[in-house]
Protein backbone atom coordinates (compact mmCIF):
# COMPACT_ATOMS: atom_id res chain seq x y z
CA UNK A 1 0.00 0.00 0.00
CA UNK A 2 2.84 2.40 0.84
CA UNK A 3 5.50 3.30 -1.92
CA UNK A 4 8.32 4.55 -0.83
CA UNK A 5 10.29 3.97 -4.17
CA UNK A 6 13.10 6.94 -3.88
CA UNK A 7 13.43 7.32 -0.37
CA UNK A 8 16.47 7.13 1.28
CA UNK A 9 16.12 5.50 4.91
CA UNK A 10 18.56 5.35 8.01
CA UNK A 11 17.35 2.53 10.55
CA UNK A 12 19.11 2.28 14.32
CA UNK A 13 19.17 -0.95 15.89
CA UNK A 14 19.05 -2.74 12.57
CA UNK A 15 20.67 -5.45 14.07
CA UNK A 16 17.64 -5.82 16.51
CA UNK A 17 14.32 -7.76 16.11
CA UNK A 18 12.23 -4.86 16.03
CA UNK A 19 14.89 -2.98 14.25
CA UNK A 20 14.93 -5.72 11.60
CA UNK A 21 11.81 -5.94 11.06
CA UNK A 22 11.73 -2.27 9.94
CA UNK A 23 13.96 -2.33 8.03
CA UNK A 24 12.63 -5.09 6.02
CA UNK A 25 9.20 -3.19 5.65
CA UNK A 26 10.89 -0.12 4.52
CA UNK A 27 13.20 -2.13 1.80
CA UNK A 28 10.00 -3.72 0.99
CA UNK A 29 7.60 -0.74 0.79
CA UNK A 30 10.93 0.40 -2.31
CA UNK A 31 13.35 2.28 0.22
CA UNK A 32 16.92 2.18 0.41
CA UNK A 33 17.77 1.26 3.40
CA UNK A 34 21.17 2.25 5.98
CA UNK A 35 20.92 -0.62 8.52
CA UNK A 36 23.33 0.68 12.01
CA UNK A 37 23.80 -1.14 14.68
CA UNK A 38 26.64 -1.80 16.88
CA UNK A 39 27.49 -5.92 15.51
CA UNK A 40 28.99 -6.16 12.30
CA UNK A 41 27.89 -9.37 11.76
CA UNK A 42 24.02 -9.32 11.85
CA UNK A 43 23.67 -6.30 10.12
CA UNK A 44 26.00 -7.72 7.55
CA UNK A 45 23.76 -11.25 7.32
CA UNK A 46 20.14 -8.83 6.86
CA UNK A 47 21.88 -6.58 4.14
CA UNK A 48 22.82 -10.48 2.62
CA UNK A 49 18.86 -11.48 3.20
CA UNK A 50 17.30 -7.61 1.51
CA UNK A 51 20.08 -8.01 -1.60
CA UNK A 52 20.23 -4.59 -3.51
CA UNK A 53 19.61 -0.93 -2.36
CA UNK A 54 21.34 -1.71 1.40
CA UNK A 55 23.89 -0.49 3.44
CA UNK A 56 25.52 -1.27 6.44
CA UNK A 57 26.97 1.07 9.23
CA UNK A 58 28.30 0.03 12.41
CA UNK A 59 27.80 2.80 14.87
CA UNK A 60 28.47 3.10 19.05
CA UNK A 61 25.63 4.73 19.94
CA UNK A 62 27.62 5.75 23.50
CA UNK A 63 30.48 7.58 21.09
CA UNK A 64 28.83 11.45 20.83
CA UNK A 65 31.16 11.70 17.68
CA UNK A 66 30.39 8.26 15.64
CA UNK A 67 26.92 9.46 15.95
CA UNK A 68 27.62 13.19 15.12
CA UNK A 69 28.74 11.91 12.10
CA UNK A 70 26.42 8.67 11.06
CA UNK A 71 23.91 10.93 9.11
CA UNK A 72 27.03 12.43 7.25
CA UNK A 73 27.82 8.84 6.05
CA UNK A 74 24.68 7.50 5.73
CA UNK A 75 24.15 10.48 3.17
CA UNK A 76 26.98 9.96 1.62
CA UNK A 77 26.03 6.57 1.04
CA UNK A 78 22.65 6.95 -0.31
CA UNK A 79 22.41 10.52 -1.64
CA UNK A 80 20.03 11.84 1.11
CA UNK A 81 18.17 10.12 4.66
CA UNK A 82 14.86 11.50 4.06
CA UNK A 83 13.93 8.51 6.70
CA UNK A 84 14.94 8.43 9.79
CA UNK A 85 14.29 5.31 12.36
CA UNK A 86 15.70 5.93 15.68
CA UNK A 87 15.13 2.65 17.19
CA UNK A 88 18.40 1.25 18.89
CA UNK A 89 17.99 1.71 22.93
CA UNK A 90 19.42 -0.12 25.99
CA UNK A 91 18.08 -1.33 29.45
CA UNK A 92 20.38 -1.34 32.35
CA UNK A 93 17.13 -2.28 35.05
CA UNK A 94 17.48 -2.00 38.68
CA UNK A 95 15.47 -0.94 41.42
CA UNK A 96 15.48 3.03 41.32
CA UNK A 97 17.27 2.99 45.18
CA UNK A 98 20.17 0.85 43.70
CA UNK A 99 20.33 2.58 40.28
CA UNK A 100 23.89 3.89 39.88
CA UNK A 101 24.65 6.82 38.14
CA UNK A 102 26.23 5.22 35.47
CA UNK A 103 23.31 2.88 35.16
CA UNK A 104 21.25 6.00 34.89
CA UNK A 105 23.79 8.02 32.19
CA UNK A 106 24.17 5.28 29.86
CA UNK A 107 20.10 4.28 29.06
CA UNK A 108 19.66 8.06 28.90
CA UNK A 109 22.74 8.68 26.84
CA UNK A 110 21.87 5.69 24.37
CA UNK A 111 18.09 5.96 24.31
CA UNK A 112 17.62 10.04 24.05
CA UNK A 113 20.79 12.11 23.43
CA UNK A 114 21.60 10.22 20.34
CA UNK A 115 18.11 10.18 18.74
CA UNK A 116 18.53 13.66 19.31
CA UNK A 117 21.74 13.86 17.52
CA UNK A 118 20.77 12.19 14.81
CA UNK A 119 17.46 13.97 14.13
CA UNK A 120 19.86 17.06 14.67
CA UNK A 121 21.78 15.72 11.76
CA UNK A 122 19.34 14.87 9.25
CA UNK A 123 17.03 17.78 9.77
CA UNK A 124 19.10 20.11 7.25
CA UNK A 125 19.17 17.98 4.35
CA UNK A 126 14.93 17.93 5.08
CA UNK A 127 14.17 21.26 5.25
CA UNK A 128 16.28 21.38 2.17
CA UNK A 129 14.13 18.96 0.40
CA UNK A 130 11.03 19.96 2.42
CA UNK A 131 10.37 16.51 2.96
CA UNK A 132 11.41 14.11 5.83
CA UNK A 133 10.11 11.15 8.31
CA UNK A 134 11.29 10.95 11.46
CA UNK A 135 9.89 8.11 13.54
CA UNK A 136 11.23 7.46 17.26
CA UNK A 137 10.34 4.07 18.76
CA UNK A 138 9.46 5.08 22.43
CA UNK A 139 7.84 2.38 24.71
CA UNK A 140 4.84 1.42 26.82
CA UNK A 141 6.92 2.41 29.84
CA UNK A 142 7.79 6.00 28.73
CA UNK A 143 4.14 6.24 29.34
CA UNK A 144 3.00 4.15 32.17
CA UNK A 145 5.77 3.84 34.06
CA UNK A 146 7.67 0.10 34.94
CA UNK A 147 9.54 -0.66 38.47
CA UNK A 148 13.19 -1.42 37.90
CA UNK A 149 13.44 0.78 34.79
CA UNK A 150 13.29 4.56 35.83
CA UNK A 151 16.09 5.40 33.46
CA UNK A 152 14.61 3.61 30.52
CA UNK A 153 10.83 4.70 31.32
CA UNK A 154 12.43 8.15 31.21
CA UNK A 155 14.51 8.13 28.00
CA UNK A 156 11.52 6.74 26.28
CA UNK A 157 8.90 9.41 27.86
CA UNK A 158 11.79 11.93 27.00
CA UNK A 159 11.92 10.56 23.27
CA UNK A 160 8.27 11.77 23.32
CA UNK A 161 8.30 15.02 24.35
CA UNK A 162 11.18 15.77 22.43
CA UNK A 163 9.75 14.42 19.37
CA UNK A 164 6.64 16.84 19.78
CA UNK A 165 9.26 19.52 20.11
CA UNK A 166 10.77 19.04 16.90
CA UNK A 167 7.73 18.49 15.23
CA UNK A 168 6.26 21.65 15.84
CA UNK A 169 9.50 23.34 14.95
CA UNK A 170 9.70 21.77 11.60
CA UNK A 171 6.08 21.23 10.23
CA UNK A 172 5.91 24.16 8.14
CA UNK A 173 8.46 22.71 5.90
CA UNK A 174 6.84 18.76 5.13
CA UNK A 175 8.98 17.25 7.83
CA UNK A 176 7.26 15.17 10.08
CA UNK A 177 8.31 13.87 13.83
CA UNK A 178 6.75 10.80 15.63
CA UNK A 179 6.40 7.89 17.91
CA UNK A 180 5.91 4.26 17.96
CA UNK A 181 5.53 3.07 21.14
CA UNK A 182 5.62 -1.37 21.28
CA UNK A 183 4.19 -2.64 24.42
CA UNK A 184 5.47 -6.01 24.93
CA UNK A 185 6.70 -6.89 21.53
CA UNK A 186 9.05 -10.68 21.41
CA UNK A 187 12.43 -9.88 20.57
CA UNK A 188 15.31 -10.81 21.99
CA UNK A 189 15.09 -7.94 24.55
CA UNK A 190 11.59 -10.28 26.32
CA UNK A 191 13.60 -13.88 25.77
CA UNK A 192 14.87 -12.93 28.74
CA UNK A 193 12.31 -12.56 30.35
CA UNK A 194 10.94 -16.47 32.44
CA UNK A 195 7.80 -18.27 31.37
CA UNK A 196 6.39 -16.74 34.56
CA UNK A 197 6.83 -13.42 34.34
CA UNK A 198 5.31 -13.69 30.45
CA UNK A 199 2.57 -15.28 31.90
CA UNK A 200 1.81 -12.37 34.16
CA UNK A 201 2.57 -10.11 31.07
CA UNK A 202 0.35 -11.74 29.03
CA UNK A 203 -2.40 -11.73 31.08
CA UNK A 204 -2.71 -7.94 31.38
CA UNK A 205 -2.40 -7.49 27.50
CA UNK A 206 -6.48 -7.72 26.54
CA UNK A 207 -4.90 -9.12 23.01
CA UNK A 208 -3.58 -11.97 25.14
CA UNK A 209 -0.06 -12.43 23.50
CA UNK A 210 3.16 -10.55 23.07
CA UNK A 211 3.56 -8.37 19.57
CA UNK A 212 5.58 -9.43 16.66
CA UNK A 213 8.14 -6.85 15.61
CA UNK A 214 6.44 -6.92 12.14
CA UNK A 215 3.22 -5.02 13.96
CA UNK A 216 6.07 -2.44 14.87
CA UNK A 217 7.18 -2.18 11.84
CA UNK A 218 3.51 -2.01 10.36
CA UNK A 219 3.28 1.32 12.34
CA UNK A 220 6.58 2.67 11.46
CA UNK A 221 6.38 1.96 7.64
CA UNK A 222 3.00 4.64 7.92
CA UNK A 223 4.51 7.01 9.58
CA UNK A 224 7.06 7.08 6.76
CA UNK A 225 5.19 7.03 3.94
CA UNK A 226 3.73 10.29 2.06
CA UNK A 227 0.22 9.60 3.10
CA UNK A 228 1.28 10.25 7.09
CA UNK A 229 1.96 13.84 6.14
CA UNK A 230 -0.49 15.35 8.42
CA UNK A 231 0.03 13.27 11.04
CA UNK A 232 2.80 14.77 13.38
CA UNK A 233 3.75 14.48 17.16
CA UNK A 234 1.56 11.56 17.57
CA UNK A 235 2.49 9.03 19.32
CA UNK A 236 1.25 5.51 18.18
CA UNK A 237 0.73 2.93 20.60
CA UNK A 238 1.08 -0.53 19.63
CA UNK A 239 0.27 -2.68 22.29
CA UNK A 240 -2.47 -5.19 21.73
CA UNK A 241 -4.52 -3.11 24.20
CA UNK A 242 -2.69 -2.95 27.24
CA UNK A 243 -2.41 0.67 27.72
CA UNK A 244 -5.36 3.00 25.84
CA UNK A 245 -3.72 6.22 25.39
CA UNK B 1 31.50 43.54 -1.15
CA UNK B 2 28.44 44.81 -3.53
CA UNK B 3 29.16 41.33 -5.25
CA UNK B 4 28.87 39.72 -1.64
CA UNK B 5 25.46 42.05 -1.46
CA UNK B 6 23.87 41.23 -4.46
CA UNK B 7 24.25 37.85 -3.85
CA UNK B 8 22.95 38.18 0.06
CA UNK B 9 19.97 40.26 -1.48
CA UNK B 10 18.85 37.25 -3.97
CA UNK B 11 18.74 34.30 -1.23
CA UNK B 12 16.65 36.68 0.97
CA UNK B 13 14.29 37.77 -1.96
CA UNK B 14 14.01 34.42 -2.82
CA UNK B 15 13.70 32.84 0.21
CA UNK B 16 11.22 35.17 1.94
CA UNK B 17 9.71 36.27 -0.96
CA UNK B 18 10.12 40.04 -0.26
CA UNK B 19 10.70 42.63 -3.22
CA UNK B 20 14.18 43.61 -3.58
CA UNK B 21 13.70 46.90 -2.94
CA UNK B 22 12.71 46.14 0.71
CA UNK B 23 15.96 44.36 1.72
CA UNK B 24 17.97 47.32 2.93
CA UNK B 25 20.87 47.51 4.72
CA UNK B 26 19.32 47.84 8.30
CA UNK B 27 16.32 45.08 7.51
CA UNK B 28 15.64 43.17 10.14
CA UNK B 29 15.02 39.59 8.87
CA UNK B 30 12.35 38.72 11.50
CA UNK B 31 11.00 42.63 12.34
CA UNK B 32 11.14 44.30 8.45
CA UNK B 33 10.94 41.09 6.07
CA UNK B 34 8.49 38.57 7.86
CA UNK B 35 10.79 35.96 8.37
CA UNK B 36 10.29 33.25 11.47
CA UNK B 37 12.88 31.88 13.08
CA UNK B 38 13.47 28.74 11.16
CA UNK B 39 13.35 31.56 7.75
CA UNK B 40 16.59 32.46 9.84
CA UNK B 41 18.26 29.54 10.14
CA UNK B 42 17.75 28.08 6.84
CA UNK B 43 19.08 31.34 5.31
CA UNK B 44 22.50 30.88 6.69
CA UNK B 45 22.53 27.33 5.40
CA UNK B 46 21.86 29.05 2.26
CA UNK B 47 24.27 31.84 2.63
CA UNK B 48 26.90 28.88 3.98
CA UNK B 49 25.95 27.17 0.32
CA UNK B 50 26.65 30.23 -2.02
CA UNK B 51 29.74 31.13 -0.10
CA UNK B 52 31.46 27.81 0.60
CA UNK B 53 31.62 29.01 4.01
CA UNK B 54 30.41 27.74 7.93
CA UNK B 55 28.97 29.86 10.04
CA UNK B 56 28.99 28.76 13.39
CA UNK B 57 25.64 28.74 15.61
CA UNK B 58 26.75 31.34 17.94
CA UNK B 59 27.92 33.74 14.53
CA UNK B 60 24.71 33.07 13.12
CA UNK B 61 22.65 34.30 16.08
CA UNK B 62 24.39 37.46 15.53
CA UNK B 63 22.69 38.00 11.80
CA UNK B 64 19.78 39.63 12.26
CA UNK B 65 19.60 41.85 9.32
CA UNK B 66 20.79 41.68 5.58
CA UNK B 67 23.77 44.01 6.17
CA UNK B 68 24.68 41.65 9.40
CA UNK B 69 24.95 39.19 6.79
CA UNK B 70 26.77 40.65 4.08
CA UNK B 71 29.06 42.02 6.90
CA UNK B 72 30.15 38.73 8.12
CA UNK B 73 30.27 37.30 4.84
CA UNK B 74 32.11 39.91 3.22
CA UNK B 75 34.42 38.74 6.80
CA UNK B 76 34.68 35.28 6.65
CA UNK B 77 35.51 35.15 2.71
Amino acid sequence: MFDLTGKNALITGASGGIGGAIAKALHGAGATVTLSGTRQGPLDELAAELGDRVHVLTCNLSDAAAVDALPKQAADLMGSVDILINNAGITKDNLFMRMSDDEWSSVLEVNLTSTMRLCKGVIRGMMKARWGRIVNISSIVGATGNPGQANYAASKAGMVGMSKSIAYEVASRGITVNCVAPGFIATAMTDKLTDDQKEKINVQIPAARMGTPEEIAAAVLYLASNEAGYTTGATLHVNGGMAML
Amino acid sequence: MSDVADRVRKIVVEHLGVEEEKVTENASFIDDLGADSLDTVELVMAFEEEFGIEIPDDAAETIQSFGDAVKFISEAQ
